[in-house]
Parts: structure tokens; sequence; C-alpha cells
């Protein structure tokens, strides 16, 4: 416990030490409103190169909609504070120029589209992020061979590339199906919202190890999970407990278990008694 | 060398000297007898077709505009429009002076420039190439007895084929366009596949350019005879303009014992501007009897143009065993119309007849399908399957579907599915998350909904299909 506090403390205190990668992401008092309700009040974080940093907190935290700002999800309005990825201005951009600045979304409930193969969503989404970095279309070859690679990855069956986007896939398929994509795209920042739901352990082992092995030195993840359960498979950096809008308390993996044992219920009462 | 320079100079002269006199070719405008005799005189006409003409003119001035689709047309004075192709008036003279709309559309659309411009109505030599490229075709098709023509030579030159056969699918007295259009043709196509031949290319994709200035009162009739099959391509994905506001068209199939057709069509013609100001209205009566046992008969339509559309592709299923389909998808943008559907009459013994229907509606338009599936009291055992889907994309427009069954044998079996869905904002967001934009993600899901359809087409229209969906749809969400 001492050690946790610790740890805890040190982020707190000095956000530099050990961190060496060039800040990704920088988070400054940012508010968002859905439906004309604030749900994030005021959130700080600062997310650098080489870095997995967990998001944890009870529902109705504000982890998702974090996770839809950042995108820029039009149903969320920012109202204060500001957002910058490698320094140019988030909130400026539209979806897709974030996506294609190297976003990337692991959805919590992945959507089904009807008739869109896997292959051609796939090379659509590849060539657009290629035009917007001003490159070339992907050739047929190139890009049969990328599919394959990467669905060996998150051991997907060509079945599944060949069906229409998460078109009957069970929960597990969609969330590897996220991974795979993820794997594609190849982003510098993916945030993966609440990935462990509804995955039996083989599929989270199999999502996990997905995840580590697209980690670089020059990459990012920031993981939202409701349970300590996927930190056992993706070992996180940093971890950050989200509590009414605002990251309340910071650590290492120590915090995750904590946060296991005893609940958010302590948390809560620490930041009634800061007010 | 001599020889090279009097080549030359012949050439020359021959591409300069080649005028036409259409200038004059103007019949007033109003539509009488005289009118009609004036028509089959330009074209030379037996008098047998001129007297089935009048026949069909008169019972014309009979009827009336149907009034029961789900349509508003405006009031059309029939006595204000020139009844004969008039040429064109104010042609542009190179690309330059083309709607520079127009001619982004064709881009997008990948046409290439010699047939850009003659879509765009400029008179050009490049033409020269499509005839060259015809003429080799046609020698191919002439092997295997194989007539492709104009339905002007068809008369001229297989008039026993077009009498027998003329008619006998849409009669003159079908309905209020079909007899307009009996009375007024002005030419369209012919084809005509004879016993066990199997058409060894897709008919009229090389003549798209050919196929401009019949438009107006078209007419097409295709005979497949016993054991033999075709594929056929009607129209166009450029986006066609045209001063005659009005057609007509009319398209006779019969499909003989074990022969086959499929019927392809993209239909783009001008839908008018934003305000839903000009475009042209589409009222055709397509029809196909398989007429022989084993036939087989298979629509497949893409309409996104016309503001005004009225069109119901149909089947007779005459023979035994004989089988029909009916693939379209149907979108309307802004203000445009579109009350589109098809019938499928069981005649024969153990037919069978399939439905799908896909319509996309955005803007503030309007698209009905309108249905009519009937087993005769004699159709042992027909079979029907319907699935109508409508997708709106907005909330301003309107999807209606009227199913009509009329069923009078026990032994039948018919089904009818219809969904409506409007496109969903997560499944856009989740398109744009992944870096396609909301214009690229409403054409990848349009076209996903629409893939069963667009399967149908053949590959290299379909490729165009896909596209013209997408620009169709632009700027309709979000």
């Amino acid at each position: 416990m001492n050690t946790t506090n610790n740890n805890q403390s040190q982020a707190q205190t000095s956000p530099l030490l050990g961190r060496t990668g060039e800040p990704l992401l920088t988070i400054k008092n940012l508010h968002a409103n859905v439906n004309g309700k604030e749900i994030l009040k005021g959130l700080d974080l600062t997310v650098r190169q080489g870095e997995i940093h967990a998001i944890m907190g009870p529902n109705g935290a504000g982890k998702s909609t974090l996770a839809s700002v950042l995108t820029g999800n039009p149903a969320f309005e920012v109202t204060h504070g500001s957002v910058t990825f490698y320094g140019k201005d988030l909130l400026e951009l539209s979806p897709e120029q974030r996506a294609n600045e190297g976003i990337f979304l692991s959805f919590q409930y992945p959507v089904e589209i009807p008739g869109v193969s896997m292959v051609n969503f796939m090379r659509t989404a590849i060539n657009e992020q290629r035009k917007y970095r001003g490159l070339d279309q992907i050739s047929a070859t190139d890009f049969l061979r990328l599919m394959r690679e990467k669905k060996e990855l998150v051991e997907m069956d060509n079945k599944l590339a060949n069906r229409s986007v998460n078109e009957g896939f069970s929960g597990g398929e969609k969330k590897r199906n996220e991974i795979f994509q993820m794997a594609m795209l190849d982003p510098s920042l993916s945030i993966l919202d609440e990935t462990d739901s509804g995955l039996d352990i083989d599929a989270l082992r199999i999502v996990a190890n997905g995840v580590n092995k697209l980690k670089r030195p020059d990459n990012a993840s920031i993981v939202i999970t409701h349970y300590q359960r996927l930190l056992d498979y993706i070992i996180p950096d940093f971890v950050h407990v989200l509590y009414d809008g605002k990251i309340v308390k910071s650590g290492t993996k120590d915090l995750a278990f904590e946060l296991e044992e005893r609940g958010y219920d302590w948390i809560k009462q620490e930041v009634e008694e800061t007010r | 060398m001599a020889e090279d320079i009097l080549h030359e100079v012949t050439q020359a002269d021959y591409k300069y000297g080649f005028t036409t006199d259409i200038e004059t070719d103007i019949i007033p405008i109003g539509l009488n007898e005289d009118v009609v005799r004036l028509i089959s005189a330009k074209k030379n006409e037996p008098d047998w077709l001129l007297e089935y003409r009048l026949k069909a003119y008169r019972h014309w001035t009979t009827m009336k505009m149907p009034e029961w689709a789900q349509l508003k047309i405006p009031e059309i004075n029939y006595q204000n429009i020139s009844y004969y192709a008039a040429p064109r008036k104010n042609a542009p003279k190179n690309l330059d002076e083309v709607d520079p709309e127009l001619l982004n559309t064709f881009n997008k659309l990948g046409i290439p420039l010699e047939e850009q411009m003659a879509l765009s109505g400029i008179a050009v030599d490049a033409v020269m190439d499509s005839v060259s490229v015809k003429t080799t075709f046609k020698e191919t098709l002439a092997e295997k007895g194989i007539i492709f023509c104009s339905f002007s030579e068809a008369v001229e030159h297989h008039p026993d084929l077009v009498r027998k056969y003329m008619g006998s699918v849409v009669p003159h007295t079908d309905n209020f366009y079909a007899a307009l259009n009996t009375a007024v043709f002005s030419d369209g196509s012919f084809v005509y596949i004879p016993k066990g031949v199997r058409c060894p290319m897709e008919l009229s994709t090389y003549f798209r350019i050919n196929a401009i200035n019949t438009g107006q009162f078209e007419r097409t009739l295709i005979i497949a005879d016993e054991d033999s099959y075709v594929s056929y391509l009607e129209g166009c994905t450029a986006p066609m303009r045209d001063e005659n506001q009005l057609h007509a068209a009319i398209v006779e199939i019969v499909v003989q014992k074990n022969a086959e057709v499929k019927y392809s069509t993209v239909q783009n013609w001008y839908p008018g501007d934003k305000e839903g100001k000009g475009g042209v209205y589409n009222f055709v009566t397509k029809r196909g009897l398989c007429k022989g046992d084993n036939s087989k008969l298979s629509w497949t339509q893409v309409e996104t143009g016309s503001a005004i559309t009225w069109k119901y592709p149909s089947c007779i299923l005459q023979g035994d065993n004989s089988s029909a389909e009916f693939y379209s998808v149907a979108v309307t943008n802004h203000h445009q119309q579109a009350d589109t559907g098809t019938k499928m009459i069981h005649l024969g013994k153990n037919t069978s007849s399939h439905i799908l229907s896909k319509g996309i509606s955005a803007g503030v338009s309007n698209n009905s399908y309108r249905g009519l599936v009937r087993v005769a009291a004699n159709a042992e055992n027909a079979r029907n399957f319907s699935q109508c889907d409508s997708l709106l994309l907005g909330d301003k427009c309107g999807a209606h579907t009227f199913p009509y069954m009329e069923v009078n044998n026990d032994s039948a079996i018919v089904e009818h599915e219809a969904t409506t869905s409007k496109i969903n904002e997560d499944q856009i967001f989740y398109c744009n998350q992944r870096g396609i934009s909301t214009e690229d993600a409403v054409g990848l899901i349009v076209n996903g909904y629409a893939k069963e359809v667009i399967n149908q087409l053949p590959m290299e229209f379909a490729v165009e299909a896909q596209k013209l969906l997408q620009i169709t749809l632009e700027g309709s969400v979000g």
C-alpha cells in the first residue's frame, strides 16, 4: 500500500519522471457537454510516445465521453479547454482528419454496416489515410499482404475479413475486428474504449496480445476500462481515476489493483473531502 | 507520296463536307394526324406502320394521363411539344462552354474525354473511333445471325419480324404513354437472337454515345428465339441533359422457349436543379413476355435521374416453368419523384418470380415502390418472393411501398417483405473515425445497401453505378 502511494505521489509531483517520449497528446482543462449536460469538468492529461495510460472510474464518470470528444463525435460539445495532438489543435479538426492524423478509437459498441465488405471498408480507410498524407493509393498486392499479416495478429479467419463490416459478428469477433483495424491503420494514438467488455478469457487474451504487439516507442495508447482484469494483459505505465468529469488520482499499475480491491468509494470520499 | 496527299485531302474534304441538313428537319409543335403522317413519311415507313401509328394516335386522343401514381405531375400541354427529334439548339462548341458542374461529374465518373464531348453535344470527329468499333462489333454479331440495329433499320430490312412482334407485348392501347409512343416514336433499338445462339457480348455497351439522340420517344424490341441468350444494357451513367422534357419510351421483350434475356438499365436523365426546376419526365413502359416454356427474363435497373420517374418493368410468365427477376435501385434526391416497381403476371405452371427493390430517398424527394403480383387461376404452383427496402437519408424525404397481390390459385406461394430504415449517424461516425469523410461514408453505406442489385449488373456498369449512387447523394447528409 505504501509503495502505491509513493509511486502515485511521484507521478503527481514529478510528472516527467521516467517519461522520455515526446508529448503526443496534451489535454488541458477540458469541459464537454452532451445534450446540454456537462460530463467532462476540467480534465487534464498528457500522453507521451511509448506510454500506455489506463483510465478507470465508476459508471458515468465520463470515460467514454473522453473517447468520444477526442475523436470528434458530433454528439458531444466541447465548451472549454484545449487538446493538442503533436502540437496541433485537435479540436479544430474533423473526425476524419483526426483519424488520418493517427488517432484510432476501438469502439465499445462497433456498428454494423450491411453490404460493405471488410476488405472494401479497410481499403477505403487506408487509401483515405494515404491521400491525407500525400501518398499514392495502396496497390492491390500490398493491400492483400497487409490484410494477411494483420489478420494473424488477432487470429482472425479469412471468412471474417470477407464478411460485411461487423454484420453478424459475435461480441468477441467485433472486438477482435477493432484491433485488426487498429493494426491495419497503425495509429500513433489508440484509444480502447471498454475493449474488454463482453469478452471471454480467450478473446481477451487475443485482443490484448494484439495490442501489445502493436506497442512501439513512438506510439501510445489510452485504455479505458472498468476492471483491472484487462490490465493483467496490457500493462499500463500510468493509471488514472476519472471521477465526476475529472482525473482525481493518478498512479501506476498498483493503483489499479487497489481499485479492484477497494472499489471507488474511497476515491469518491477523498474527492468530497477536498471540496 | 502523291497518293498520301490525295488521301489526306480527300479525307479532309470528307470531314468538313460531311454536314447534314438536319437543321431544316423541324416539325412544328403540336400533335395531330398530319404530324404522325409526317414522322412516318420522313422515315419512309411502310403503310402498315403508318396505319398502326394512326390507330395508336386515335386511341391516345380518347385517353387520359394516369393519376394513380404517388406523383405530383405538373400539367403537360401535349400540343406544345415538338414530336420529331429536334436538332440541338445552342450546342456548345467545346468543353469550355459546357457547365463546369457537369464536367466535374464526368470526371468523377471517369468518362473519357471524347465521350464527355459527345455527351455534352459537341460535334466531334472523335466519335469516328466508336464508329469503327461499332463496325467490327457488328461483323462479329452478323456471323452468328444476330440482328442488332436501330428500330428504323429493322423496319426497313426486317419488316416481317418487326410487324410480327411490335405491340405484341405492349399493345398501343396499354396506357396513355404507350399509345403516345406508338403514335410518334422516333427511333430505338432492335435485337433478334436466332435459335440456339448465345450472344457473345453485352449488347449496347459500345453504343452509349450513339444512342444519345434517340431518347425522347424511344422504342426497343428484343426477341430471343428458342434456346438463345442475350444480355442487353441500356442507358448511360453520365448525366444526360436534354431539351426534351417529356420522355415516353417503350421496351418490349419476347423470350421464347428455353431462352434467357437479361436487361440492365442505368438511368441518369437530368433530374432538375436543387430547387426542382427543370428535369426530365420519364414515363416508360417496359414489359417482357416469357412466352416459351423454361424461358427466363431478368430486369435490373439503377434509377438515379429524372425529375419524375414512372416506370414498372414487368414480366408476363406465360410459358410453363418460366421465371423472372426484378432488381431495382431507385434513388431520389432534392425534389425528385419516383414511382417505380414491377408487375409479375403468372400465367403458366410452375412459374417463379423474384422482386428485390431498394429505394433510397434524400432531400425533399419522394420514392415509391409499386408492385403487382398476379397469379392466374390456371397458374399452378406459382412462386413469388418480394423484398422491398427503403432507406431514408434525412427527415424531409418520403418512402412509400404499394404492394398489390392478386392470387387466384391456391397452390401459389407469394411472400412479401418490406423494411424501412434511416441512415445511421453511428455508422457515419464509425466511418469518419476510420478516416473516411461523411460523403464517402454515405457512398459506402448506400452501396452496401444496394449491393445485391448492383451485383446483378455487368462488371463495368456496376463500377460506374456505384460511383453514380454516391454522386447523386452528394451533400444529402451532414
